[in-house]
């Protein structure tokens, strides 16, 4: 018996999840539904589910933003009405996608493609694959969505003064502390605006804008002063495209 | 830009060796007349320089007008006296600079020769500059026609994805979809308010004004539709006196607002979530206000939606040549978006 959780906004859209999957009765047990991301994010930690139908445009964090914030990603099966950057990254790294409204003949071709998927499959790399394809959706660029203890924060992006490897995480500082995010530096360094946030060091990624002062510090290095004092090691390397960006 | 200037400057040139080259011209031939060289170099420079003059003076005059078809016989006057003003000009300064009576008697017999290729000089510069400037013109004319058609062509690329609204109508279909199977008398009610919505939008002329009523009415068909999709979560308050009731606005103009209100209000928290609209008509001004709860600190920065905003804020512009109908508050969780319609 596998275990599902249907994670989707709007009551009806649920509904409909839930009559189709009447047929799988005998292999297939609906632990709950979640109205939000947040219910979503618990009940995953809570039931550790096999499987969820996941919809993408939902109050406060979406699904891909939901997605990141779980540490052992179930199999997933997006439902959803339109969205073209997602379709692409469903189309390659989702066990399947559903778009609304869709027939029952379809529902049951993606619950079997789940079903019939080798025990071998990991769900979890599966779905790391699927977030960084839809990390190309520029909706994705304007926040970041963090966990700290059992709450969700949101920080939008303008918020963020500096970010710093930490480990496999990177950390996120902000005015009002940091936080940990499990995503790599060379992650945020693709996807944030260049523009903006220039990788100064292996280490650092830092915002332009924060910048008050650049000393030269040893050989060939620099250090950055950020308004909120933080000090910044800046690389050789990092202090020629720190150069390009402000234009000097 | 740089390209025109530098035209300009090649033409400029032109005209500058084009007159060294008649004011030698005519030097050599007054001096033909067995004139002293020096008499002949008087004799040749103011002329061209005076002749330089009406040229440039009828030049620049058409530079910033063109004459219309009734007025060319203007341009012939304006010729006329270009010349005369040139001739007698060379005829009354010459004696001074060359006192030598010989000369003072060839300048008087030589005048109307003088008259003659000073007008045929201004007159074909006339011809010139008018053909040169009308082709500019013109040019300017199709780059702006290029441009406008453009504007449009976009505009009504957004329009008709405006109509369409993917998001929207998907959603809507999956939630008739649900009500099928157990309440299949809400899914017909549901298919027709779709579809009357549907309607309401496509029948829409832009040019033709509506009244509050019907604006409202169309509103609501939309506002019902997606309380079926989200449930108790969407609450809506609607107020309006009697006295907005006949009043006009563009149609689809509050419709762009409250979706963005609602998409807001119901993705912006998760609790319930009441957007409202009032209406109230005060020194010729219908004033329309929405509001809507947002979370300050996690609202994605407007950018996506601002267009639709931006698009009332254009639409209003163009009816009404104003920018200042709309304006948008955020305090206290709550979003107000207020737009004025001047009652004419």
């Amino acid at each position: 018996m596998k275990r599902v959780l249907v994670i989707d906004d709007e009551p009806l859209a649920r509904m409909v999840v839930l009559e189709y999957l009447q047929d799988f009765k005998d292999q297939l047990e609906v632990l709950q539904e979640c109205g939000d991301g947040f219910e979503g994010l618990k009940a995953i930690q809570l039931h550790n589910p096999d499987l969820i139908f996941l919809d993408v445009q939902m109050p406060k964090i979406n699904g891909f933003e939901m997605l990141e914030l779980v540490e052992n990603a179930p199999s997933v099966i997006f439902t959803t009405a339109f969205d073209e950057y997602a379709i692409k990254a469903f189309e390659t790294h989702a066990v399947d996608y559903l778009l609304k409204p869709f027939t029952k003949d379809r529902f049951n071709k993606a619950v079997e493609k789940f079903l019939s998927q080798a025990p071998a499959t990991q769900p979890v790399k599966q779905t790391e694959n699927l977030l960084a394809a839809a990390s190309q959706s520029p909706a994705q660029h304007e926040r970041i969505v963090v966990k700290t203890g059992t709450k969700v924060k949101i920080i939008p992006v303008n918020d963020v003064e500096y970010l710093e490897a930490d480990d496999d995480y990177v950390s996120v500082h902000t005015a009002e502390g940091s936080f940990l995010k499990n995503k790599t530096m060379s992650f945020f360094e693709q996807t944030l605006d260049p523009s903006q946030f220039v990788r100064v060091h292996r280490s650092y990624i830092l915002k332009v804008q924060n910048i008050t002062r650049i000393d030269p510090y040893e050989k060939d290095a620099h250090i950055a002063i950020l308004k909120s004092g933080a000090k910044i090691p800046v690389s050789k390397t990092g202090y020629v495209k720190l150069k390009q960006v402000l234009g000097i | 830009m740089a390209n025109l200037s530098n035209t300009f400057s090649k033409v400029r040139i032109a005209f500058i060796s084009g007159g060294i080259v008649w004011g030698l011209l005519i030097t050599y031939l007054v001096h033909s007349f067995e004139f002293a060289w020096y008499v002949a170099f008087f004799d040749g420079s103011i002329c061209t320089v005076l002749l330089g003059a009406a040229c440039w003076l009828i030049n620049n005059n058409l530079r910033y007008y063109q004459p219309g078809k009734d007025s060319y016989i203007n341009l012939l006057f304006w010729c006329l006296a270009l010349t005369a003003a040139a001739t007698f000009g060379a005829r009354w300064l010459l004696p001074f600079v060359v006192n030598n009576t010989a000369y003072t008697n060839f300048l008087i017999k030589s005048i109307t020769i003088r008259f003659f290729t000073n007008f045929l000089a201004i007159g074909w510069m006339a011809l010139i500059s008018m053909i040169w400037y009308s082709q500019l013109d013109q040019k300017e004319n199709e780059k702006r026609k290029v441009e406008a058609e453009k504007l449009a062509r976009d505009a009504e690329l957004y329009n008709l994805r405006q109509q369409l609204q993917p998001h929207f109508l998907f959603n809507s279909l999956n939630s008739i979809n649900a009500l099928i199977g157990f309440k299949p008398d809400e899914a017909r009610k549901m298919i027709h308010q779709l579809s009357d919505f549907l309607r309401g939008t496509l029948k829409k002329d832009d040019q033709q004004q509506v009244t509050l009523t019907d604006e409202l009415s169309h509103l609501q068909l939309y506002l019902d539709i997606e309380k079926v999709r989200f449930g108790h979560r969407l609450k809506t308050e609607i107020s309006c006196d009697d006295k907005c009731e006949t009043a006009i606005l563009p149609p689809m103009i509050l419709q762009p607002i409250v979706e963005n209100a609602i998409k807001f209000g119901l993705y912006d928290t998760t609790e319930s979530v009441t957007v409202s609209i009032r209406s109230e008509i005060e020194d010729g001004y219908l004033t329309i206000t929405i509001q809507n709860p947002y979370d300050p600190k996690t609202a994605r920065p407007r950018k996506g939606t601002g267009f639709g905003l931006s698009g009332v804020q254009r639409r209003l512009y163009l009816l009404f040549a104003r920018t200042d109908l709309v304006e948008t508050y955020a305090d206290d969780n709550i979003f107000t978006t207020i737009i004025k319609i001047p009652q004419l």
